[in-house]
């Protein structure tokens, strides 16, 4: 589904976040990415989102190079992918209710649907109690379930999953993996990118290690290994 | 687009204008300076129109005829004179009128009087008052009457003189300045428009500057480019209205001062000069305020919108 083919990212010959990677991400599969911090974990997926241009290589998602995209495409193209991040991203001009209503309405969903489908995935994710509070009145733990709440409520083919559990605390970090693993369970694919030992041991599933940029092991059923 | 789409645009402008509380308003300033400078250019145009039409209201071209030309030969040469393109209007004085005019003129002169009284007959001739449309025009005007041609055949012989040419050195430096003056106000009400301008985008550049984020965010989770900037333009949008509503409900009270206390200064009312051009000056500004905007909205955000 997700292929990488010799991808390479230098931003001066000091720096090189990535170094002629490549790997394949099959369809419905949980893959952890680890390392230590400047290992390009971040530049790996920022890659998939087109966030960021390889220098060399290209990426593809199914038949698409991403980095070839025209912007209205690209728009698209993000809207299949639900995204997690360690600093959650969140609107935080927006309270919880329409910062998932915006990613329904980029999508293009209608009133209808919004009404009914924003209620049920902030109940998923237990923020009932939360819907009209803005990011700024809401905890750690809170805000990383609302991201991952907006993240999934397109029912995206791939979530990334940029180190999600870096802010939280041990109780908020299971909770998060957890609802990771059923989105999985569910046929999504999952990247999660960590340097957390205890959440890829508990994922158990298969774990791609990059140091300085090169992918060094890639292990089926994989334990954090550096 | 759909209506769909537009309204959750509209609806998003209107609340993020809200939220933003002191940024919107910090921006409704400015963008208030700005319209508040273009309103006092155009009052001071007006001012200087005025002042400009005044003056050369006082410019004119008299045409003295010689004494006993009868009324009839003058009236054909006005008929052929107003009908020159470059003639606005042209007023006749008969004699016993133009005596009357010199009696009342030197009533407090007593020797002149007498010497009139002693003459016993009119030694004044009829004369004509032309007005041209511009005052660059009564050379050409002159001209045409000092040449003999078909239209006015035998005027030379009636024609006493023509005050033209000793009032040509202040008319030709009326001309200059009139022109300067128009010339250095445009100028001046273009720089100041400029500069206004300018720090109005630069505003609005700062307002979307702290929305950077937000926006990679809104365009990371799909969101079209137009979903994104369209919010930002309608905000643009409101700091126009409300920052036009405000600088035509400052003006109201400030050019009631001035018509009630600067009038004769200023030679233009401007109390009534604002309220009989109330909705052009309202509906420029609102135009300029709403434009600028949404423009400078528009321009801000391109360079976060890329990706």
């Amino acid at each position: 589904m997700i292929y990488f083919n010799n991808v390479s990212k230098v931003y001066n010959k000091d720096s090189v976040a990535l170094d002629d990677v490549t790997l394949t991400v099959a369809s419905g599969e949980f893959v952890s990415i680890v390392g230590h911090s400047g290992a390009g974990k971040t530049t790996l997926v920022k890659m998939i989102l087109a966030e960021e241009n390889p220098s060399s290589g290209t990426v593809f998602i199914e038949s698409v190079n991403v980095h070839r995209l025209k912007s209205n495409d690209l728009t698209k193209l993000r809207r299949r992918i639900g995204a997690v991040f360690q600093d959650f991203k969140l609107l935080e001009n927006k309270t919880a209710y329409e910062n998932i209503a915006f990613a329904m309405e980029a999508a293009g969903k209608t009133d209808e649907e919004i009404y009914s489908d924003v209620p049920h995935v902030l109940e998923l994710v237990d923020l009932t109690s939360r819907v009209h509070h803005f990011p700024h009145q809401m905890s750690g733990g809170e805000k990383q379930r609302l991201s991952i709440a907006r993240a999934i409520i397109n029912q995206p083919e791939i979530i990334i999953a940029d180190e999600p559990t870096g802010n939280l605390d041990p109780v908020n970090t299971y909770e998060v993996i957890q609802i990771l693993k059923k989105i999985n369970d569910l046929g999504t694919t999952v990247i999660l990118t960590t340097h957390n030992r205890g959440v890829i041991d508990s994922v158990g599933k298969r774990v791609i290690t990059l140091e300085k940029g090169k992918v060094v092991r890639d292990d089926k059923d994989g334990k954090y290994v550096i | 687009m759909s209506i769909t789409k537009f309204r959750r645009i509209i609806k998003a402008g209107f609340i993020n204008f809200k939220r933003n509380g002191l940024i919107s308003w910090a921006a409704i300033l400015i963008v208030t300076i700005t319209l508040s400078v273009i309103t006092t250019i155009i009052l001071l145009q007006a001012v200087l129109y005025s002042s400009l039409d005044q003056i050369k209201d006082k410019v004119d071209v008299t045409i003295y005829f010689n004494v006993g030309v009868s009324e009839d030969k003058i009236m054909l040469l006005k008929a052929s004179i107003e009908k020159l393109p470059e003639v606005d209007k042209v007023i006749y004085t008969g004699a016993n009128d133009a005596l009357k005019l010199f009696r009342e003129r030197h009533s407090n002169d007593y020797p002149t009087i007498q010497a009139l009284d002693e003459i016993k007959e009119n030694p004044l001739g009829a004369y004509l008052n032309v007005k041209a449309k511009e005052v660059s025009q009564y050379e050409s005007i002159a001209n045409f009457l000092k040449s003999d041609n078909a239209l006015i055949l035998g005027s030379t012989s009636i024609i006493d003189k023509i005050n033209y040419h000793q009032n040509k050195l202040v008319i030709d430096r009326l001309n200059a300045i009139i022109a300067g003056a128009q010339r250095l106000g445009f100028l001046i009400a273009l720089i100041f428009i400029i500069i206004s301008l300018i720090i109005t985008f630069n505003t609005i550049r700062l307002t979307i500057f702290i929305f950077k984020e937000e926006i990679g965010v809104m365009r990371l989770v799909g969101a079209s480019k137009m979903r994104v900037r369209g919010p930002f333009m309608i905000q643009g949008a409101i700091y126009g209205i409300v920052a036009s509503i405000i600088t035509m409900a400052l003006f109201w009270p400030a050019t009631a001062w001035l018509g009630y206390n600067m009038t004769d200064f200023l030679g233009l009312n401007m109390y009534s000069y604002f309220l009989s051009n109330f909705l052009q000056i309202f509906v420029i500004i609102l135009s300029i305020g709403v434009l600028l905007g949404m423009i400078s909205s528009s321009l801000a955000i391109r360079k976060y919108l890329n990706r």
